[in-house]
């Protein structure tokens, strides 16, 4: 088969993974005569395709012939795609062909499960091990470990890549049992624990080196295993789980094996798709919420349960509001909390008031140090003043005695019905 | 405007007003600055003319004193001055007579104008070098006097700021050892895989090449990466603005690529079906059935055999957020077995008891007190490890009555298959468990009890000590741990 033609097989079937990040690895450059490429910092994305979604690696399967049967998956045993398999070589040159033109900074490699998963995680391992040591590679490698695969395989596919990643898929186990028989979390979570073992192991190395300052090897020239951390994936909306049991399972992922990420993907119909599958895609607003509370649990200091708790009819079936984000419904569910005064109030309550972002309660710390802050801080600092509004105290602003009820709040921040409509075509 | 020779070099004074006249560039106005700043000229006496063809060619010695400023300040400021609006010179010096006269902290108040106006050019220019490292497309040349073969990669690039030398340092970082070429109208930066890069003036597209092979392979990648069911057209462009396109031989898919997606997914949703035969060969065991057969393979009645079933236990709902089920370990004909409370956060991920910072301590005062872990069998009350997420730590959380009454046939069926002479409870979930509410570990810890035909030892558990910070080997607490312990000894002999 022609190498276009596998290109375009196996970039199609690796669509459905969400992640295309390629930040938080360790800093290398190609300066001084040897190696290709470099990694610094921040990732970059070289091209975002219609649905949205950076490009910043060469996604690809290395084949998507597979032995496993799961419903949601286009490459299942089943499936009547047409299949395609890559050598090792071909893909070493296309993404240093790729590479060499600025298309892309690394690869994110995956692949369908052939003979049995050592097999398959050897052949991708190969693929990382050629780009590092025969050709230098200093770019970005991301690569799927397959779960059950030989504990010797992923030390090495860790001594080579940048990142790790395996797949919880859904978010329950027994959301698993139906849909996905030859995989369960059990395994899955074993893999994780044991690329998190390795890192443990790695960081102490690296704490050891510090306290004996005087002595090599430095921590800087240690190898690293994973620089850039494990992350995972989920399907949303391809069974009945709940926002409320998504969340808990991405809290304790996040806990238990200190991922770099958790990923949502909203199910979306796929070719020659098995019957037991929903026929309708989910709303992507979902999959945004999910990722809004994903973030407010990562770096706002919320608690998983907390998002989701409320009575109204909405957080009692566990669902998330789609029409205005988890931390105004969180405010609008919580007015007790509120107003919080920007110039007196701790970094936590400031981070829950809507409108506030990070960045720009960081911004507003830093300020009062010196002055106080006035409505007119928000506007040069861009944060969304009006949602904020009604929330704070500051020197030349009072939201009122008499408070807007919640209900009249959500109205004015959350869409008209039509923009609704045409968002869910 | 009458104009005289000022006092510091080139720039010049009309009466009140000040000329000061550079190369466009940060360095330069640098200098001028400090001439400026020394000579305590007021930002608005000051007219700044970005001139490079009548600026000073060289640049003159530095002042005797160079003024401190924050480095927040400098950073900002030379991304800033990359920026194509004219009045980003002023506003430099602006800000940094502020923050020489008596605002040190300006930097810090986000909300004053001056600061937000640099903040908002510095951020434009940094936007703009994030899209060049991303959108510059290089095509391969073959030069036809190059002595290795090697082609040199040239792209055409339109960036909105004069950011070319700001940028150059990451394509040079990056493709260190390829000669490279980027073309704008705003500057050429050049690399010859060592040396500097180096710069030459602006071109027109026509100097750019028109394309490359590999152009197609890139073409079919983006459009087969594309999910057709989750067109979001506002995201792309408000990442990748509609400008850049003309440069980027993908781009032009666009259009089709959305026009086709709502077809596309028609189709798909259209077409499922039951599932049918096999197409890639025979499908291997689940999990499960794995597991069960090898407890069939298993000898009855073993330990073996019970770690076996233990694994897919989910008699309480502890088994959903826990790794994996961890089952004792040890001789089966130990004379001595020790119950902690559950297994910790190590437990959980190695999958076997006692082997985190409490195992440890465990294993140190074991060995104080003259016992050999490898002829005990030690275990757990609990055998999934029961937390509370928080960020990225797992803080324990006592198994309540329901999960202890759940996991109990566990630990029934391993004394009864151990068979051991003395049971050592280390804590009081273990205590409960086994001798019932009435135990207390305070009151009847180091000493024995008989209980229905056989003999119990009770003692604390050792992240009780832990978490007192109790655990050094002088500590009276650890002390009275070891001595319990020790009495095992006689229990057991």
């Amino acid at each position: 088969m022609e190498i276009l033609r596998k290109l375009e097989i196996l970039a199609d079937a690796a669509k459905y993974d969400a992640s295309c990040s390629s930040s938080g690895t360790r800093s290398r450059h190609s300066l001084g005569g040897k190696g290709v490429g470099s990694s610094e910092g921040s990732g970059i994305c070289h091209a975002y395709a219609p649905d949205g979604r950076c490009i910043s690696l060469l996604k690809i399967l290395l084949t998507n012939f597979c032995i496993y049967e799961c419903s949601y998956c286009i490459n299942r045993n089943s499936s009547g795609v047409q299949r395609a398999r890559f050598t090792v070589d071909e893909v070493v040159r296309l993404t240093l062909d790729f590479y060499k033109r600025n298309y892309i900074e690394g690869l994110f490699l995956s692949s369908g499960v052939i003979q049995s998963p050592d097999y398959t995680m050897a052949q991708l391992v190969e693929v990382a091990r050629q780009l590092r040591r025969d050709h230098d590679f200093r770019g970005y490698i991301h690569l799927k470990t397959i779960p059950d695969a030989d504990g010797e395989l992923l030390a090495e596919a860790g001594r080579f890549a940048d990142r790790l990643s395996i797949n919880v898929e859904l978010p329950t186990q027994i959301a698993l049992d139906d849909l996905a028989p030859e995989k369960d979390h059990r395994t899955i979570k074993l893999s994780m624990a044991r690329i998190r073992a390795r890192q443990d192991e790695d960081a102490e190395q690296r704490r050891a080196a510090r306290r004996v300052t005087s002595l090599s090897p430095k921590p800087r020239t240690l190898p690293r295993f994973a620089p850039a951390g494990q992350s995972t994936q989920m399907i949303v909306g391809a069974e009945p789980s709940t926002d409320a049991q998504i969340l808990s399972t991405t809290a304790q992922l996040y806990s238990s094996y200190k991922l770099k990420r958790v990923y949502f993907s909203a199910f979306s119909p796929i070719a020659d798709a098995s019957s037991k599958l929903p026929a309708r895609r989910t709303p992507l607003m979902r999959e945004h919420r999910l990722y809004q509370s994903d973030w407010l649990i990562r770096f706002y200091g919320y608690g998983h349960e907390e998002i989701t708790a409320g009575s109204d009819d909405t957080a009692a079936a566990g669902m998330l509001d789609l029409d205005v984000d988890p931390k105004l419904g969180w405010a609008l569910r919580n007015r007790g909390f509120f107003p919080v005064d920007l110039n007196r109030a701790s970094r936590e309550q400031l981070l829950r008031v809507p409108g506030l972002g990070v960045k720009s309660v960081n911004k507003l710390l830093k300020i009062r140090r010196w002055q106080k802050i006035r409505l007119e801080d928000l506007v040069a600092l861009k944060a969304g003043v009006k949602k904020a509004m009604p929330f704070i105290v500051c020197a030349n602003h009072h939201p009122g005695l008499q408070e807007t009820p919640s209900a009249l709040l959500r109205a004015r921040f959350a869409p008209p019905t039509v923009a609704q409509q045409a968002f869910d075509f | 405007m009458d104009r005289q020779p000022s006092l510091f070099g080139e720039a010049e004074t009309a009466s009140t007003q000040v000329v000061a006249r550079f190369a466009p560039h940060f360095d330069a106005w640098k200098v001028q600055a400090r001439r400026l700043l020394s000579d305590e000229t007021s930002p608005e006496h000051v007219w700044w003319e970005a001139d490079g063809e009548r600026a000073a060619v060289s640049p003159p010695a530095e002042p005797a004193s160079t003024p401190r400023v924050p480095k927040a300040f400098v950073n900002m400021a030379r991304a800033a001055s990359c920026h194509r609006s004219e009045d980003r010179w002023a506003l430099l010096y602006t800000v940094l007579w502020r923050i020489t006269h008596g605002e040190r902290h300006l930097m810090q108040l986000g909300g004053d104008p001056d600061v937000a106006r640099l903040t908002r050019y510095a951020k434009a220019v940094r936007r703009d070098v994030h899209k060049m490292k991303a959108f510059v497309r290089f095509r391969a040349v073959l030069e036809p006097d190059s002595e290795d073969c090697e082609p040199r990669y040239v792209a055409w690039f339109e960036p909105e700021h004069g950011i070319v030398e700001y940028a150059s340092g990451f394509f040079k970082r990056r493709f260190a050892n390829m000669r490279w070429s980027i073309l704008t109208p705003m500057g050429c930066a050049h690399w010859e895989g060592a040396g500097e890069v180096w710069f030459s003036a602006a071109v027109d597209k026509g100097a750019a090449p028109r394309g490359d092979a590999l152009e197609d392979a890139w073409r079919i990648y983006y459009r087969s990466i594309f999910n057709p069911a989750r067109v979001k057209i506002r995201a792309m462009q408000s990442e990748m603005p509609q400008k850049y396109w003309k440069n980027m031989p993908e781009a032009h898919l666009i259009p089709a690529l959305i026009r086709d997606a709502d077809r596309r997914v028609a189709d798909m949703e259209r077409q499922t079906r039951e599932q049918d035969a096999p197409r890639c060969g025979p499908r291997p065991a689940s999990p499960d059935t794995e597991n069960a057969a090898a407890i069939a393979r298993a000898t009855p009645a073993s330990i073996e055999r019970l770690a076996l079933q233990a694994k897919t236990c989910r008699n309480c709902a502890l088994w959903q957020p826990a790794t994996q089920t961890v089952f004792g370990e040890g001789p089966s004909d130990a004379r001595i077995m020790l119950v902690g409370e559950q297994p910790g956060d190590h437990e959980d991920l190695s999958g076997r008891p006692f082997v985190g910072p409490a195992g440890q301590l465990l294993d140190r005062a074991l060995a104080d007190a003259g016992l050999e872990r490898e002829r005990l069998y030690l275990t757990n009350t609990v055998k999934h490890f029961k937390f509370d997420s928080r960020g990225k730590t797992r803080l324990h959380s006592t198994p309540d009555d329901t999960e202890v009454r759940a996991c109990k046939p566990w630990l029934d069926s391993e004394i009864g298959l151990v068979d051991p002479e003395l049971v050592i409870c280390l804590g009081a979930t273990a205590a409960r468990a086994l001798l019932g509410r009435a135990a207390r570990v305070t009151r009847d810890r180091g000493r024995p009890i008989a209980w229905q035909d056989r003999r119990y030892l009770l003692t604390v558990h050792p992240s009780y000590l832990l978490r007192r910070g109790h655990a050094a080997a002088n500590a009276p607490d650890y002390r009275r741990f070891v001595s319990d312990l020790s009495q095992a000894l006689r229990w057991s002999a």
